[in-house]
């Protein structure tokens, strides 16, 4: 195996072990962390059922969002849904074939533009909009980047220089079984990997959270029941009980 | 206090979000409460040395007890769909009143000290040293949010900026620096009784001056009695209810609403205030000391209900908090919620029909309706989500005929807040007051140059005061403020009433 394969497997390794161990201790330490008091922003559901409901809309179509501002509602919506095109798309490299990868295939083509164009609009706020601007960190700029910088190396390969995709399944599928086999040494296609790996890595300690932060957040997730049935955390219980 | 020179914003046709003037309103602060105001209610004097480890500490203490805090200081992404919603900001133009900019102030210290990025990569994330500088600012601008949760419907993780503003006055209460208003306020409370520190001699007199006031103008012996053991129902109603204008005219009208309705109802000196500033300062401690008085209340004199008067915060604390703070109330009565909304208890009259109504005697008015901001977002009335929006204009188009909403991106869960909740009811903080109430006044403008509206009706015993006070900078005049009950009051006709009862329409005009 060379050395470049070695490296890219060790460096995917890590990136896996750093996503999955980050977001799942994130995600314990927001479940453990009790929400004392009803705080739903209402009008709210009234039943479990409709608050599932609720975080369906709030998920797949950003309803809040919606509400707000249209602009970043579109550019929003361009960027997550090409995404999420993008990510099905990408199963084909981990998974043997099957029907909705094939059924995916061309669609997820084309969304890679979509979530380009959505990047950009998001990024041109931060220059153009004066509000947005002032909230804007070095952070909030360097992750458009490397998005932007993902979605243009990966869409190349598509579309400008083809890769031996053959190749990048056997080295990943390989990858899961602990055998890899050599990947090809294509520059675009190590530069799209290092910048993956890097998304990976970062998103359990950045604002990227946003994605498990949503499900946990009170406001959206809680049943507006508060006269029906008594909340009490743990913490307040034991509050009362000591006075 | 000196009157501070300050600009009144202009009202226009078509709102327009204002760029940027970066610290208009870093200048205004509220007064600093005194170590004997901050020991009662269980905090520490002053600023010690060590100031800093103690406000971190308190931080920790928080991330662990409110997930509310924990998940929102992580998720926020700084799209910007929050910084145009703030009245605050809309009023001020000062950034720092955008809602993700607030948050921020305590963000940059969270992420300096609680995360890997921030400890590591300070300037890459923005995180910054809890210094001297960022606790002052910390105290000004957590004290320029009334925390009516508009910017909490926008974002898309639901990010609610007064979770974070009730976060941060607890840290700084813990540590020392709390706020004279809202503290003070709250020792009234625990001393006396209600916000406002009048004693139960005081509150007989009023309620006694009430009865006899009915009495002169309709010839009916309406009762507004105090403490009365064995009484169906216990009213909780904020302290202003006893002789503010308009709210006093509400308390009258929940008198008439539960005489016609024929029920027995009783007021209590213990708990005779339905506010709750321990929500306003973050403290679940004194939020649940100042909730138990209620329960206490209600056991005491041995009632079946509790029902809460007209008051915007107090019904979040009622409605969303109470069960949780001082419940089970399974010694009430199981037939009804616990609490009800007085404005719940009259629609449900009115559907039985047990009340007598001419609403031609409001038609001197064409009303319009403020939702009040935590009424709005943070509560609900009936069994229905929106009920909170549905059942006051329900019950006020069933005592006016001339009512019309203001526009749709100003009212229900998208209303504005008055400018002064969230315990910044204060003249300390009369410039932001003013310039926060910009886009209600705006909103307001335009109902009266387009449908014609005369009078904005609230349920909220701070909406009141603050309308009544600012709105008369955009030109309005005070008693074109009403209370919701107040037009109930006009239009009930009581059983045996007689027939002139015109005084009523001098003792509206002399409030102006």
């Amino acid at each position: 195996m060379s050395f470049l394969s070695i490296a890219i497997a060790g460096l995917f390794v890590i990136a896996t072990l750093v996503l999955v161990v980050g977001l799942v201790r994130r995600i314990m330490i927001y479940a453990k962390v009790p929400a004392p008091l009803k705080i739903a922003t209402t009008p709210a559901p009234t039943t479990k059922g409709g608050v599932v409901l609720r975080m369906f809309r709030e998920v797949a179509f950003f309803e809040s969002l919606f509400k707000s501002n249209k602009w970043i509602w579109l550019f929003g919506v361009l960027f997550h849904l090409g995404l999420l095109l993008v990510l099905l798309r990408h199963t084909r490299y981990f998974l043997p074939s099957y029907a909705p990868i094939e059924w995916v295939q061309p669609f997820g083509k084309y969304a890679a533009f979509a979530m380009v164009a959505g990047l950009f609009g998001l990024w041109a706020r931060r220059f153009l909009v004066d509000r947005v601007k002032y909230i804007t960190g070095p952070s909030d700029h360097l992750i458009l980047l490397l998005l932007i910088l993902i979605g243009i190396s990966g869409a190349s390969m598509t579309f400008v220089s083809h890769v031996d995709v053959v190749g990048v399944k056997a080295f990943f599928t390989g990858l899961m079984t602990f055998s890899p086999s050599n990947i090809p040494s294509d520059p675009l296609l190590i530069i799209h990997l290092v910048l993956v790996a890097i998304l990976m890595i970062i998103f359990p300690y950045s604002k990227l959270l946003h994605g498990v932060g949503v499900f946990f957040s009170p406001s959206r997730n809680q049943v507006d029941n508060p006269r029906e049935e008594r909340h009490l955390s743990d913490w307040a219980r034991k509050l009362e009980e000591n006075s | 206090m000196a009157k501070i020179e300050f600009e009144i914003p202009k009202l226009e046709e078509y709102s327009e979000v204002p760029n940027l003037e970066p610290d208009t309103m870093a200048h205004l602060e509220t007064f600093r409460a005194k170590p004997e105001f901050q020991e009662a209610l269980g905090f520490q004097g002053e600023l010690s040395e060590n100031w800093k480890d103690q406000a971190i500490e308190a931080m920790g203490d928080l991330l662990g007890k409110y997930r509310s805090l924990q998940v929102y200081m992580d998720s926020c992404v700084k799209c910007g769909s929050c910084t145009d919603k703030c009245h605050y900001y809309l009023g001020t133009k000062d950034p720092k009143n955008m809602p993700v900019a607030r948050q921020d102030l305590m963000r940059k210290v969270y992420r300096r000290y609680f995360t890997f990025a921030g400890k590591y990569f300070p300037k890459l994330v923005g995180a910054e040293d809890l210094t001297e500088d960022t606790l002052n600012e910390w105290y000004n601008y957590y004290h320029q949010c009334s925390q009516c949760r508009r910017c909490s419907v926008f974002c898309p993780y639901g990010i609610d900026t007064a979770e974070i503003s009730m976060a941060a006055r607890e840290i700084m209460d813990r540590i020392g620096l709390g706020d004279k208003y809202c503290n003070e306020i709250i020792g009234k409370v625990y001393r006396i009784g209600n916000n406002l520190g009048l004693p139960g001699p005081a509150l007989q007199d009023t309620l006694e001056g009430l009865e006899e006031d009915v009495m002169d103008d309709f010839g009916v012996e309406v009762k507004y009695p105090l403490d009365v053991k064995g009484s169906d129902i216990l009213l909780v109603t904020p302290s202003a209810d006893f002789f503010a204008e308009p709210h006093v005219d509400g308390l009258i009208g929940y008198g008439k609403v539960f005489h016609e309705a024929g029920v027995s109802w009783t007021l209590s000196t213990k708990a005779s205030e339905a506010a709750n500033f321990g929500m306003f300062i973050g403290s679940y401690e004194n939020m649940r000391k100042v909730s138990l008085r209620i329960r206490e209340a209600a056991l005491e004199l041995g009632v079946k209900r509790i029902v809460f008067g007209e008051c915007g915060h107090a019904w979040r604390v009622a409605y969303a908090f109470l069960n949780t703070l001082a419940g089970p109330f399974d010694f009430l009565d199981p037939e009804y919620p616990v609490p009800q909304h007085i404005l719940e208890f009259t629609w449900n009259e009115m559907q039985k029909g047990t009340l007598n109504i001419d609403k031609s005697e409001n038609d001197d008015m064409v009303l319009t309706f403020h939702d009040s901001c935590n009424v709005a977002r943070a509560t609900r009335m009936g069994t229905e989500p929106g009920g909170q929006y549905e059942i006051p204009r329900n019950v006020i188009k069933a005592v006016c005929n001339n009512y019309v909403d203001m526009a749709d991106e100003t009212i229900r869960e998208k209303t504005f807040c008055c400018g002064g909740g969230g315990g910044l009811l204060t003249d300390d903080l009369m410039e932001l007051r003013v310039k926060g109430a910009k886009p209600r006044a705006e909103a307001l403008q335009n109902a009266v140059n387009d449908h014609g509206v005369t009078h904005m009706a609230a349920i909220c015993a701070i909406c009141k005061s603050q309308f009544t006070k600012v709105l008369p900078y955009y030109g309005f005049d005070m008693d074109q403020i009403v209370s919701v009950h107040q037009l109930v009051s006009n239009a009930i006709v009581l059983t045996g009433q007689n027939d002139e009862n015109e005084e009523e329409d001098e003792s509206a005009e002399d409030a102006a």
